[in-house]
């Protein structure tokens, strides 16, 4: 197999463009269709300092690395989400990518922060993604407020989107439907842009991405994600991709551009601060210091009911 | 061939020269969902494997939620 732009040998065929690439010639073309989706959508500008969420993984190692490439100004911000071995692993990947490339990364411990995954799932009810997303939400916010960064942007590809797109239309969730939008605008003066630079990039490109520039990342799965319904989502795209290749792309493509605009989401502007953080929320105390209030309150009775027996 | 998969680190051994498509999808692989590499090269859909190369298939899904 040739590769479309050099005629050198192909090491990726690309089924959704229907063309080949060398690797020569396949690393620009991604960083620059990136640009083309932070231009068209108007994500940030090369004035802004962007703080780039890292987790370890493909998608965010591959976004701070092109982002860096394109010459944007970054600074990486990695939770370690305190989910046993994994974490490990992932806050070392995560900060061997920043050393050898002397970028600077704020490395926080949630579970140094008073609350990690794993209590939330040994102390409450709170399935562990529900937990994670709120502590995650929590974060980036606020780091980005308290440090000045004006936009945090995520490493979520074109498979999440139309995952979560999938799952959000199966359910109607119509809020939801409204808000999945590669740029999020803040509601509050307190929250942060949100931006989804790959959300044209396949996992394949992302992951082939890594490989071609050696970048090492976390290969294991979250253990926590075994069975977890976007996994379910993304066979099921898969499979319509692997039938009529393109789907993916203009599942989420039309979407955005004829039936998004047709709706319209609620504020989502919390209208008191939160006692424990001082966060925006809707109740006296945000989602995230509700369940370290839960966690803690947990704790106290089993280590009493341990003392006593 | 000898295939190491991975995220879960098993090996299997397929004997004979096969394509990379076949290859996945007989061991249960969607196209464009694990890439197939020899070496420092990645594999594409479409070309052979040989009988007696040594590769790697590498799971590219992450999922979570
Ligand atoms: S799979 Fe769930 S718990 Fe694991 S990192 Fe993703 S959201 Fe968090
Ligand atoms: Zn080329
Ligand atoms: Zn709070």
């Amino acid at each position: 197999m040739k590769c479309n732009r050099c005629g050198e040998r192909a090491e990726i065929k690309l089924r959704q463009h229907n063309a080949a690439f060398c690797r020569t010639c396949f690393v620009p073309l991604l960083q620059k269709h990136v640009r083309r989706s932070i231009r068209k959508q108007k994500m940030f500008s090369l004035d802004e300092h962007i703080l780039v969420a890292v987790s370890g993984g493909k998608d965010s190692l591959a976004l701070w690395d092109i982002l860096i490439e394109l010459g944007y100004q970054t600074t990486g911000l990695h939770l370690s989400l305190g989910i046993g071995d994994y974490s490990d692993q992932s806050t070392e990947l995560a900060v061997a990518f920043a050393e050898a490339r002397n970028l600077p990364l704020l490395n926080i411990s949630l579970r140094e922060e008073g609350l990690a995954v794993d209590d939330a799932t040994a102390f409450t009810n709170r399935p562990a993604c529900s937990a994670c997303g709120t502590l995650k939400r929590h974060y980036f916010d606020k780091l980005a407020i308290d440090r000045g960064f004006p936009v945090v942007a995520t490493g979520h590809n074109l498979d999440d989107e139309a995952a979560r797109l999938l799952g959000n239309v199966l359910h109607w969730q119509m809020d939801y439907l409204a808000r999945q939008k590669p740029v999020l605008e803040p509601t509050h003066e307190r929250f942060v842009r949100k931006v989804k630079p790959l959300y044209r990039t396949t996992e394949f490109e992302s992951a082939a991405y890594c490989f071609f520039r050696k970048i090492d990342y976390i290969l294991d799965e979250c253990p926590n994600s075994a069975g977890a319904t976007q996994l379910k989502h993304k066979e099921v795209m898969n499979q319509l991709e692997a039938a009529s290749p393109g789907t993916k792309l203009s599942f989420v493509q039309d979407f955005l551009e004829r039936a998004r605009p047709m709706m319209q989401s609620e504020a989502n502007r919390p209208p008191l601060t939160c006692e424990g953080c001082g966060m925006p929320s809707f109740t006296e105390r945000c989602s995230r210091c509700r369940l370290v209030r839960e966690v803690q309150t947990k704790r106290a009775r089993y280590a009493d009911r341990a003392r006593s027996e | 061939m000898r295939i190491t998969i991975l995220p879960e680190r098993k090996t299997v051994e397929l004997s004979g020269r096969r394509l990379v498509s076949n290859v996945l999808r007989d061991l249960g692989y969607l196209p464009g969902t694990a890439m197939v590499i020899r070496g420092d090269e990645l594999i594409p859909e479409g070309e052979m494997i040989e009988a007696d190369d040594e590769i790697e298939i590498r799971s590219v899904i992450s999922g979570g939620i």
